[in-house]
């Protein structure tokens, strides 16, 4: 069984900040983590690969420094991973992304199955993954909860709706992304984390894919970012100091007050 | 500070300090409540390899030495020293075999042991000896091939729970101590059973019950070294782990410094934080210092002993004393310094506190520590004249 996963380097801080003319994400003083619903991705692969057999391979786009992600990836256990990083990938959007990494599992020679996580807590596009299998015509499976193989060799998958799961049985090759009820991904191991120290991971660019330079980075993109604000603010909100009965009796006459407004 | 780590012994350390955070603190309360044993926390430390640390790479570990399993220790501890108790102890179980063991004993008993799948214990305490250990009753009579083993050890850490123990008993009464040995018996044997978990003060989701043995035959291939080195066997088993117990005492100090500090930055009276007033900056001072000092005592005692020097009992006696009476000090103050607050079960230096007490006591009490700095001070300033 040969498993790729798929993962992303993200900021970590919730707060995230703009760039007010790039409209990009500031990262400068911000540490970067691997993207938390991919750690789940990287157990599943590890998983799958401990009962079926095979190999993980851990698949990134992103800048030089993404090597870091994918380093701590090893740390968990995966047999390889390979880095595609070139200027000219940069600017890609969804589908840039998604067809650069369809080249790099070409290169690789296919996958029987590929793990991403749901989205990415930066962009939450969630669109890379279905792109992917789109882009590689093969089957896909969305919000897994449950990845487990039947007697047919086919895999069967719950899928995470808002009210329930639905099952569905998908064939191989298959991407399939998961969310984080799938499992609880497992601590690094020290011998895999001294082992990923120093395997050396191959860095990818557009040349080694085979791409045209107008496919990918911001040329092959169909989408670009206009602008990106923070959601305006719901309303006003007040903080109040004082002792309870004060505030409590500043409370009453104040909703008093407003009841009065809205009649 | 910077003590100069190497890189591996900081990929340890904040391995374990991250199981520390992310698997043991959010439940630390809970297991301390209701005296639960850390299963699953022993299965995390096993996937990240954490249970060889001491064990050498043909056996499955990670071949380290006494400063790395003391950096892993210290870590554990700032989570729950109940849970870095039971780590710990089972290398206290081990330290023998891994001391005076055979190849085949090693083969057997050391590979499950590394990959987590077994724990071990040390039982030398009995009912009628405790800081006295050469008042040990239980025997080991020789007959045939075999022992048969009678007797009771008390107060033991992972009885019930570890699959082998290392037992210390009398296989030639009329010797005394020196005919004392060390025997491996294992958890299925015929013949072996275990008291009640006990209820402690602290450490609660460690368990110590009683080891019964009662005519509980062994093959005599689990003889460690020979007959009669049993309490020497004891000796440097408690030596080699002794700066291990003042490792739980730095990370449970620091950690009751850390959350003392936090609290006092965060608590308001007078209309300013608690941390402004210098009653308590001068308390906290007092703590930090407390701290620094026993982790470099710790660490210089660690790596002394890694240097494998003939003879490190008085080293090992300090390196368990001084932190683990500082660790009762600093976990008192921080009670201290969190007030009513930090009296309360909701806070987590209570519990601290509780167990800090057991570190002055187990693994020799800090008064045997003092006798045995007092006999190597008496025996260096008697050659000096």
């Amino acid at each position: 069984m040969k498993i790729i996963v798929c993962i992303k380097q993200v900021p970590e801080t919730q707060d995230v900040r703009l760039d007010p003319v790039t409209h990009t994400l500031k990262r400068e003083g911000i540490k970067s983590i691997i993207n938390p619903f991919d750690l789940y991705a990287l157990e599943e692969g590890l998983r799958v690969k401990e009962s079926q057999g095979g190999t993980v391979t851990v698949l990134t786009m992103g800048p030089p420094q993404a090597e870091d992600a994918l380093r701590e990836a090893l740390g968990f256990g995966a047999d390889g991973a390979v880095l595609l990083s070139d200027r000219a990938f940069a600017g890609a959007d969804t589908w840039a992304t998604a067809l650069t990494l369809a080249g790099a599992i070409k290169k690789l020679g296919g996958a029987d199955l590929i793990f991403t996580g749901k989205q990415a807590i930066d962009g939450d596009t969630a669109q890379v993954g279905p792109m992917l299998a789109a882009i590689m015509n093969i089957s896909f499976a969305s919000w897994a909860r449950k990845v487990s193989f039947n007697a047919a060799g086919k895999v069967e998958v719950e899928r995470l709706l808002d009210h329930g799961y639905d099952a569905v049985e998908v064939e191989l090759p298959a991407l399939i992304s998961v969310v984080k009820e799938i499992n609880e991904p497992r601590l690094p191991s020290f011998k895999a984390k001294l082992r990923a120290k120093k395997e050396p991971i191959p860095v990818w660019g557009l040349a080694d894919l085979g791409l045209n330079p107008e496919e990918v980075g911001l040329a092959g993109s169909f989408t670009q970012v206009v602008k990106v604000f923070p959601p305006p603010a719901r309303g006003t909100s007040e903080t109040w100091e004082g002792s309870p009965s004060d505030l409590a009796a500043r409370l009453w006459q104040r909703l008093r007050e407003m009841s009065k407004a809205a009649v | 500070m910077d003590y100069l780590l190497t890189e591996e012994q900081r990929m340890l350390q904040d391995l374990a300090r991250q199981i520390a955070e992310e698997r043991i603190k959010p439940i630390r309360a809970k297991l301390d409540e209701e005296e639960i044993f850390p299963t699953e926390i022993i299965k995390d430390l096993a996937q990240a390899d954490l249970c060889g640390t001491i064990i050498p790479e043909e056996y499955g570990g990670l071949g380290m030495g006494t400063m790395e399993n003391c950096l892993v220790l210290e870590a554990l501890a700032m989570g729950c020293v109940g849970v870095a108790t039971t780590y710990a102890a089972s290398f206290l179980g081990a330290y023998p075999l891994l001391m005076y063991g055979t190849d085949a004993q090693k083969n057997r008993y050391l590979p499950p042991l590394a990959k987590g799948e077994a724990l071990a214990a040390f039982a030398l305490t009995e009912p009628q000896a405790g800081s006295d250990a050469g008042a040990i009753a239980a025997t080991a009579v020789k007959d045939g091939d075999t022992y048969v083993l009678n007797g009771t050890k008390q107060w033991i850490t992972n009885a019930g729970e570890a699959e082998f123990y290392t037992v210390i008993a009398l296989t030639d009464r009329s010797k005394g101590v020196r005919g004392a040995s060390a025997l491996l018996v294992e958890k299925g044997d015929p013949g072996i059973s275990f008291g009640k978990k006990e209820q402690k003060m602290g450490i609660r989701a460690s368990v110590t019950r009683e080891v019964i043995l009662e005519d509980c035959r062994i093959t005599k291939n689990r003889l460690l070294g020979k007959e009669g080195l049993g309490f020497i066997i004891t000796m440097k088993t408690l030596d080699l782990a002794r700066p291990g117990a003042g490792s739980l005492a730095v990370g449970l100090a620091q950690e009751a410094l850390d959350e003392a500090a936090a609290f006092a930055k965060e608590r308001q009276q007078f209309g300013v934080p608690i941390f402004s007033f210098q009653a308590v900056q001068h308390m906290l001072a007092n703590m930090a210092t407390k701290v620094e000092a026993a982790r470099a005592l710790v660490y210089s005692v660690a790596r002394y002993i890694d240097s494998k020097p003939k003879d490190y009992s008085k080293a090992a006696a300090m390196a368990k004393l001084f932190p683990t009476d500082m660790a009762m000090e600093v976990t008192v103050d921080a009670v201290q310094v969190m007030g009513g607050h930090g009296y309360m079960r909701e806070y987590p230096v209570e519990k601290m506190m509780r167990d800090a007490k057991i570190l002055q006591i187990y693994e020799g009490t800090n008064q045997i520590m003092r006798n045995i700095i007092g006999l190597a001070l008496n025996k260096e300033y008697s050659k000096k004249k």
